[in-house]
């Protein structure tokens, strides 16, 4: 398989470091004069890069940036360009009290495309692929991270979005699409539907299957290989980092590697905030080096995994982090969307002026992953009539739907019966697998 | 083949250059564009061993140059080109030519030739090779100063400010010889005033502000980059975003 960018791609170590080096001092150059945030927290610690970065071990020396920091920033206090600048913006999903709103510059949108593009070749498009995106395309960064990428690779791209899959069957039968870009939920809710239409997916075009988005399993991969006649490769994106073109899956299907001539990673012990060596778990800690609009230094993404510092059979240099399938702060990830269970908590205190004792429980219908709100009954959330009661719920699933932007499904349950742990109520259950 | 890390370079009391890191790779060239004091010409002494660095390292191919005396450096095989020609303009031509393969002088077979190589590239220097070169005009000598270097015969060859007190017509013939170099597989470190012109011509280049590099990429995603303009401009005062 041909690789988008063999010459950055494949370099060598010890030119990597460099290439790493110079670009660190470049972006710590900038955000120290243009970003009052980091260089606040720079002077506390009395750190000026001009003096201070002299090897990249440096780095270690610098305070973490947190999600929190970013959603205190809003919406453009991190900015390390003016406005006028910024060609482009996106936002997280807003499961945090503000969203995290993060901005490119047309450089910055170049270079996006372009790693967008190194991880659809590893995954196996080439220019001649029909690419079928059903990511949501909007504030969020998955569809249009991907559709620039596949442009850039010159594929023919189809935005079909999320929803509707009969019509995404159709479009994938009748367009003859080759690549399909979804969560891996997805692609199986697809295999379900092409099922139930009485299709047979090995008639369909389809070769290779791009999913990330959400947490999956090696038997997950399995099933949609099987199933859709496709061979599925994993990617990893934040959206305070970039978007999706972080880190992607070779065709060896043995981790993704990390772009690392533009982002610097570090593991790290999530408790002892020590650096941890290659090959052992911890939290991913990602500092970007080229993107000039919206960098971040040292950001704690919450997500664990290891870094695989062996050679991979493909060729690419750059190392790679494993599957990332558990998180060590309390974000939920259902359908693509981070979900922070006490902003949920915030949203029901409103509805009544009274926090109710509440559990998210993410459950697997088929292969569909819902998400289930289950609060325990007080006297002010109880009602005679059926009626009043309804409407409450309803209410209820409405202003959560507004807020997260999927819709749950509230149930009330008996006092005292939510899955307890330490006396407090456990937050979340993951029911999925 | 060039990499410079982390290099500090004080004058008296100036901190010239703050830390700065950058490479080139054979057969690349490569442009520092930066205003007036940016340090760009300190980068230059620096590499070729006129400004000792406080601290950092610089090596080429894998060896370290940092500290070496200037003939050191050039035997290791790095060329200048110096800011303003720096021709030796009491000299002939041809003497100025047989002063740049001075580390070469045992082997007078080997020079000569490099120098009819260089006589007929430029047949303006042929026929004035008698002649004293400080009567030469300024693209001419500039010719000269850029065979001279030529003549040690370096894996690298730096270019500070080629294109400086030259009218435009003749700038064009120099970045037109610049390109030729290129295009011989030549590693070029080039220093430039005028980014636009440089940015062109080169594979990747740096923008240097006040001794820090804020910037680098691929020289045509930095001729389009506001910010390099405005290093162009030397508008080195804050704007109003600038916290």
């Amino acid at each position: 398989m041909p690789i988008w960018e063999p010459e950055k791609e494949c370099m060598s170590r010890g030119d990597l470091r460099q290439t790493q080096l110079e670009r660190l001092q470049a972006t710590l150059n900038r955000v120290y004069r243009n970003v009052s945030f980091y260089r606040q927290r720079f002077q506390e610690i009395n750190f000026n890069p001009e003096d201070d970065l002299t090897e990249l071990g440096d780095i270690e020396r610098l305070p973490f940036t947190r999600s929190h920091d970013i959603s205190d920033c809003y919406p453009y206090e991190m900015f390390a360009v003016p406005l006028r600048e910024v060609v482009r913006v996106h936002a997280s999903s807003g499961s945090t009290a503000n969203p995290r709103v993060v901005g490119y510059t047309r450089q910055d949108l170049r270079n996006w495309s372009n790693l967008v593009a190194r991880i659809l070749s590893s995954g196996g498009v080439v220019q001649d692929d029909v690419v079928q995106i059903a990511f949501g395309y909007g504030l969020l960064t998955g569809g249009l991270g991907i559709h620039y990428g596949a442009e850039r690779i010159g594929a023919s791209v189809l935005p079909t979005s999320v929803g509707r899959t009969e019509r995404q069957i159709k479009i994938m039968q009748d367009f003859r699409t080759t690549v399909l870009v979804c969560t891996p939920n997805y692609a199986l809710v697809i295999a379900d539907r092409i099922d139930q239409m009485g299709l047979e997916s090995r008639k369909l075009s389809l070769k290779y299957c791009i999913c990330a988005g959400e947490p999956w399993t090696e038997g997950m991969r399995g099933e949609i290989q099987d199933r859709l006649f496709v061979k599925a490769t994993d990617n990893y994106g934040v959206t305070e980092v970039i978007g999706p073109g972080i880190a992607g899956e070779c065709l060896e299907q043995c981790g993704m590697h990390i772009q690392e001539d533009h982002f610097y990673a570090e593991i790290i012990d999530p408790d002892s905030e020590k650096v941890l060596q290659p090959g052992t778990k911890g939290e991913l800690v990602l500092t970007t080096l080229t993107k000039e609009a919206f960098p971040v230094i040292r950001y704690r993404t919450g997500d664990i995994c290891a870094i695989i510092d062996e050679p991979c059979a493909c060729g690419r240099t750059m190392r790679r982090i494993s599957r990332i399938n558990e998180r060590c702060d309390e974000v939920v990830i259902i359908k693509g969307i981070n979900i922070i269970p006490e902003r949920i908590g915030d949203i029901l205190e409103q509805i009544k002026g009274e926090r109710p004792m509440f559990q998210l429980v993410a459950t697997r219908r088929g292969h569909e992953d819902q998400l289930e709100i289950w609060v325990e009954v007080t006297e002010q959330l109880f009602y005679d009539k059926m009626r009043e009661q309804r409407a409450l719920l309803d209410f209820m699933c409405k202003k959560i739907t507004n807020f997260i932007g999927i819709s749950p499904r509230i149930k009330l349950v008996e006092k005292g019966s939510l899955q307890r742990e330490g006396g407090s109520i456990k937050k979340f259950v993951d029911r999925r697998f | 083949m060039l990499t410079i890390k982390s290099v500090h370079t004080y004058y008296g009391n100036i901190h010239a250059l703050k830390g700065v890191s950058l490479h080139v790779r054979p057969g690349e060239v490569v442009t520092l564009v930066g205003a007036n004091g940016a340090g760009k010409s300190t980068l230059v002494n620096t590499i070729c061993g006129m400004a000792k660095p406080a601290r950092g390292q610089i090596e080429l191919d894998g060896e370290r140059i940092d500290g070496l005396a200037p003939e050191n450096i050039v035997r290791k095989g790095i060329a200048l080109v110096p800011e303003g020609r720096q021709i030796f303009s009491t000299m002939s031509v041809e003497a100025n030519l047989l002063m740049g393969g001075f580390i070469h002088r045992k082997d007078s077979e080997q020079l000569r030739e490099d120098m009819k190589r260089f006589y007929n590239r430029f047949p303006i220097l042929m026929q004035r090779s008698r002649q004293l070169a400080g009567t030469l005009s300024g693209g001419e000598q500039q010719m000269l100063a850029i065979s001279r270097a030529l003549m040690s015969r370096p894996r690298l060859l730096v270019l500070d400010e080629p294109s400086m007190g030259l009218a435009p017509l003749v700038i064009k013939e120099i970045f037109a010889i610049i390109r030729e170099l290129k295009e011989e597989g030549r590693t070029i470190l080039l220093i430039e005033q005028n980014a636009r012109g440089a940015l062109r011509i080169a594979d990747r280049g740096y923008v240097l502000e006040t001794g820090k590099v804020v910037l680098q990429g691929e020289g045509r995603e930095l001729l389009e980059h506001r910010e390099v303009k405005r290093a162009y401009l030397g508008k080195g005062a804050k704007q109003i975003w600038e916290a």
